[in-house]
């Protein structure tokens, strides 16, 4: 433990700790382009200059610098605010005056440090350097004009999304930020690069003049497009969300978001429900409806039937609460597998992500089976790709569809049979320490999918693996934590189903045609078309709810702007049909629901922390077919009703898979 | 004026043959076997006592260099020794020579020094440019792992080890020890901070030491002949030996020579070079050691000894001795902003005040020379020389500092002059 002295403040900090962080442990600011926490650290902006004794006569880049015993530090004197004075200039001198058009303006490192550090007038009068722009593809725009080459980017590339796909090209004032061949961007992590950059030369490109960073209003909430659960902050002007950005949570996604959690946002202003619609009896068509006379035709419908003969589904993107309610209301015939997995539900070590995303560091083998976690949980895939970096000497085992995941994959096989015969990855699984095993619902999605999950746990039993499943659907795990699962359930013989969110053709596909379908949910989409009355639904932005993510962790959702139109919040929806139907569920306002929800499933009451779940025998232990494990994730891009109404998502998809197609086909 | 006999470089004109044979002729690879019976101790405690400083411009202690190298490696880390021959300093041109005409001098050291070191690899990284030079050299390589001198059991002498030739791609900041390794490892040639020091963590993280091809040049000599020899030629014991000169500019002769240490710059150039063209008195300035060092003014150069302290005490480096002779029918600004070009170009452009402020010196610079500035500009241009000095990674933000403040320091009547010329017929 170095002690030393910051400012003639004496300071006891842990061995490794740069100077740059113990200044500002002690409160005192440093100002910095390059050093970003989550990376490597270059020390070339030199803007963390402080003066450091015993040393050269010069002062030292504090991010690279690390503590030692009997150090003096100091980050005000007069040479370290000429060094910085000076570095600033630097930076200016070659920086275009374009603040009033630039989307970073008002959350720009330059802007505020050139306030802090800068002399207040030029004396550059040679013509500035001028950067051809590039193209990053849909999602970042680029004016490489204001590049103030600190390399945060190329390093989160190389180090974060592991794609190593940006450079620093030829050198000195000449030097540019590119792709090497001309590529766009193609990592699904790239809208990270926006953040990371500390001026205005990457920014996004959907987001171009929208907005101005002090106008939005800024909500904390969590994020749907996948199982993991990031930490978001939606930022709204307006009831219109103009942006999503990521928020720190060192156990779930760090700092990072993926780009369908960042840019599906347009898909909330298009293909919305914002009235009720009822399918005229004569025409066949869906007509808008008042809610009275849409909940009259539900409950006619409802009433008229046999409660056993009424199903409820539920979609990947529903609330907690939502979930209750229904299945308060619909009784035992309510299911959330809605994509056709098939595991055993009964024990909750079985179905969910037991050592935690964070607990992927401590790992020292990793088994993958029948899941593509970059796409299916692209923080998840991040974790792997850190954990791999920490200790290159981790063997990371596939069975399944064997994809490019960043880090170097020891491909098994392809379905089951490989499974109960590891070949040379059982010594590896045995000779370490830490193994784990993720299981995605690509093992599951198949009629022996019980005896998969079962045939999973002995595997994972038998070489003392952690058992992860990596879900892809947000509402997942709360649904199978309230118990959201009936086995016996067979939805083409019943006639009503209640579909809550559900735009799983798989499901859809197996109601009988003549059955009375009831699609509550937020984007018109197949459910929808197939409905027979539509209920309007808030999309995950417009309410408050809990999620529960495939850790198993109670996340709380906020809500960040109004529902459109005639849309209202899912669980008074279905608290109000409960009503006409003359059974009202028993609470009228959501805190009752949410403690109806604790009371039965005391998890829920633990908000952002682990539970621990208790391992007992789970699955089939019948035999498994040899066919091979597929991923459900086809399009990482359209994975969801609102990813498939966005342009932007559209856009990414022309732009990286079918490139990808092409390229694929080009090389065969 | 050194005498034949403590010549080391016999052959530095290519005269004779770079081969072995011809090596061997001129006493290389004499009884490797036996000084590296003597142990590495003997062999680093030697070559401290020779008073040797490395000879790529920084002038350190070679022996104490050697020392910093682990003994024993604790966690099965091997070590390296790379060879620096990325020769790139404008003015400098004394490896060159080696390479192509003395290389077996070269590959002796290198297996001499790593035994020292306890590296069984060593990498020799030659400049991009050097085609000819390192196809001497690789020959030279090949001569000597025929005849069994290097590889398994190098000289019979029971260690094994193996010599590697790199060509670089032609980038002065590759020079830099650690953008050397950097670019070695064939990443982007960039210098990386220190500490780490390439001793602890250097050529893919493992104890590296960086030398010069000259320093490695002359230790089998050194070894042979004892470092008392070697001490006792130089003015004092810090500055000892002999040194390779590379003369060039407005003498009558340019050339390469080897003399003692701390031999006066007036006698180096008038006894080897045929003196200053139009006679001592036409000199302007010297830039005593490649392009990096300030020059020096003909007051100064008239009495100068040529070694690392003399001319260290006057405010510049003996650097690589590359001595750039410019008489006075040089446009000095003109010089200077030549070699301010160089920097902008050469610069890596990773720290911020030498990517941005090499190229701003440049066309301030560029526009000094017409005389198309302001007086006061010549203070913005001291200023900023101060803001990139010091303030960067490596020493290139220092070099394209230097030259320009020693212009300013020596020259500002000539600057100040060629502005109000300007000035005056632009008014006219």
């Amino acid at each position: 433990m170095p002690k030393l002295k910051i400012n003639n403040v004496e300071i006891e900090v842990e061995k490794g700790t740069s100077i740059l962080q113990a200044c500002e442990m002690l409160g005192h600011e440093v100002p910095r382009f390059c050093f970003h926490d989550k990376l490597s650290v270059p020390a070339n902006c030199r803007m963390c200059l402080v003066e450091v004794k015993p040393g050269p006569p010069k002062p030292q880049a504090s991010c690279a610098l690390a503590c030692a015993d009997n150090m003096e530090v100091f980050t005000d004197t007069p040479m370290v605010k000429k060094a910085r004075t000076g570095v600033m200039e630097m930076l200016l001198i070659n920086h275009p005056l374009d603040c009033p058009i630039c989307d970073q303006g008002g959350e720009c490192d330059l802007q505020d440090q050139a306030v802090g550090y800068g002399y207040d007038r030029s004396r550059y009068y040679e013509n500035k350097r001028a950067v051809k722009d590039k193209n990053f593809g849909p999602l970042i725009k680029t004016v490489m004009n204001r590049c103030i080459q600190c390399t945060r980017c190329v390093r989160f590339a190389d180090e974060i999304a592991g794609t190593a796909e940006l450079g620093m090209m030829h050198r000195g004032e000449e030097s540019e930020i590119d792709t090497f061949t001309g590529a766009p961007i193609m990592t699904e992590l790239s809208g990270n690069l926006i953040d990371v950059c500390p001026v205005g030369a990457l920014t996004s490109k959907p987001y171009a003049f929208q907005a101005r960073p002090w106008e939005l209003r800024k909500t904390e909430t969590i994020d749907v497009m996948d199982a993991v659960g990031a930490n978001i902050r939606i930022d709204a002007r307006g009831n219109e969300v103009m942006r999503v950005l990521p928020r720190l949570n060192e156990d779930v996604n760090e700092e990072w978001i993926d780009d369908r959690t960042r840019f599906a946002y347009d898909g909330l202003k298009r293909q919305r429900l914002d009235r009720p619609y009822v399918r005229d009896a004569a025409t066949r068509r869906l007509r808008p409806a008042t809610w009275d006379e849409a909940f009259g035709v539900v409950a006619a419908k409802m009433k008229a039937s046999r409660r056993d003969k009424i199903a409820g589904l539920v979609g990947p993107l529903c609330d907690a609460e939502s979930m209750m309610a229904l299945k308060d209301m619909i009784g035992e015939n309510v299911e959330c597998r809605t994509e056709g997995a098939k595991f055993d539900a009964s024990v909750r070590a079985g179905y969910i992500f037991n050592s935690g995303i964070a607990g992927i560091e401590k790992a020292d083998a990793i088994l993958l089976v029948g899941t593509n976690p970059r796409w299916e949980g692209a923080m998840v895939n991040a974790r792997i790709l850190k954990a791999w970096r920490a200790n290159k000497r981790m063997k990371i085992g596939v069975i399944g569809e064997n994809h490019d995941l960043t880090y170097p994959t020891t491909y098994i096989g392809a379905g089951p049979s490989s499974l109960e015969n590891l070949g040379a990855f059982g010594d590896v699984l045995k000779n370490s320490k830490n193994p784990m095993m993720i299981v995605g619902m690509g093992a599951f999605t198949r009629a022996d999918g019980v005896d998969v999950h079962g045939l999973c746990r002995r595997v994972s039993e038998q070489y003392k693996m952690g058992f992860n499943v990596l879900h892809t659907a947000a509402s997942r795990v709360a649904a199978l934590d309230m118990g959201l699962t009936n086995d016996d359930l067979s939805i083409a013989d019943m006639d009503v189903v209640y579909l809550l969110g559900v735009d799983d053709a798989e499901a859809i596909d197996q109601i009988h045609h003549e059955s009375f379908v009831i699609y509550q949910g937020h984007h018109g989409d197949i459910g929808a078309s197939r409905a027979d009355v539509i209920l309007p639904g808030a999309a995950y932005t417009e309410k408050d709810g809990i999620y529960v993510n495939t850790e198993g962790r109670v996340q709380f959702a906020k809500q960040a702007t109004w529902p459109p139109g005639e849309a209202r919040e899912d669980w008074k929806i279905l608290r109000a049909l409960s009503a006409v139907l003359g059974r009202p569920i028993p609470y009228d306002e959501v805190n009752a629901l949410r403690s109806r929800i604790i009371r039965a499933f005391p998890n829920f009451g633990h908000l952002d922390v682990l539970m621990p779940a208790k391992w007992s025998k789970f699955g089939g232990e019948g035999n498994v077919d040899k066919a091979p494990f597929v991923s459900g994730v086809k399009n990482f891009y359209l994975t969801n009703v609102i990813t498939k109404a966005s342009l932007t998502m559209a856009k990414c998809s022309e732009t990286f898979l079918k490139r990808h197609d092409s390229q694929a086909e080009a090389a065969e | 004026m050194l005498a034949d006999q403590d010549r080391i470089f016999t052959n530095l004109y290519g005269t004779e043959s770079f081969s072995l044979d011809a090596a061997r002729s001129r006493g290389d690879w004499d009884n490797t076997k036996d000084i590296i019976a003597k142990g590495p101790d003997w062999i680093i405690e030697e070559m401290k006592k020779s008073g040797l400083r490395g000879r790529g411009g920084a002038g350190f202690p070679t022996g104490m260099k050697w020392s910093f190298m682990p003994k024993e490696s604790p966690d099965g880390r091997p070590s390296y020794l790379v060879i620096n021959a990325d020769e790139s300093e404008p003015g400098t041109c004394k490896d060159r020579d080696i390479l192509r005409n003395d290389p077996h001098k070269l590959i002796e050291g290198a297996l001499i020094a790593s035994f020292a070191m306890r590296a069984h690899r060593c990498y020799i990284y030659v400049r991009g440019e050097f085609f000819n030079e390192a196809s001497n050299l690789n020959k030279a390589i090949k001569e000597a792992y025929d005849a069994g001198l290097l590889g398994k059991n190098a000289c019979g002498s029971g260690w094994d080890f193996d010599l590697v030739l790199h060509r670089g791609a032609g980038a002065y900041i590759c020079g830099e020890e650690t953008a050397l390794i950097e670019s070695l490892e064939g990443n982007k040639g960039q210098p990386r901070n220190k500490p780490p020091f390439p001793a602890m963590a250097g050529l893919y993280s493992c104890p590296t030491t960086v030398n010069n091809v000259e320093t490695i040049a002359v230790v089998p000599t050194i070894l042979r002949r004892g470092g008392a020899w070697f001490a006792g030629i130089g003015p004092n014991d810090k500055n000892t030996g002999t040194k390779l000169f590379c003369i060039s500019g407005h003498v009558n002769q340019p050339c390469n020579v080897e003399e003692a240490m701390g031999i006066p710059m007036k006698e180096l150039i008038e006894k080897h070079c045929g003196g200053v063209r139009g006679g001592w008195d036409n000199l302007l300035c010297v830039i005593p050691g490649g392009s990096s060092t300030p020059l020096l003014t003909k007051e100064a150069c008239d009495t100068v000894l040529m070694d690392f302290d003399s001319l260290k005490a006057l405010g510049t480096g003996l650097g690589t001795a590359g001595l750039i002779v410019m008489d006075k029918s040089t446009d000095v600004i003109e010089s200077i902003a030549r070699l301010a070009h160089f920097y902008k170009h050469e610069s890596c452009g990773q720290c911020t005040p030498c990517r941005e402020g090499t190229g701003w010196l440049w066309r301030i610079m560029t526009r000094m020379v017409k005389g198309d500035a302001t007086i006061e500009e010549i203070d913005t241009l001291q200023e900023l020389t101060k803001e990139i000095e010091g303030h960067t990674i490596c020493a290139l933000g220092d070099a394209a500092a230097w030259p320009i403040q020693c212009l300013i320091k020596n020259f500002r009547p000539v600057l100040e002059q060629r502005i109000n010329d300007y000035r005056r017929k632009a008014a006219a």
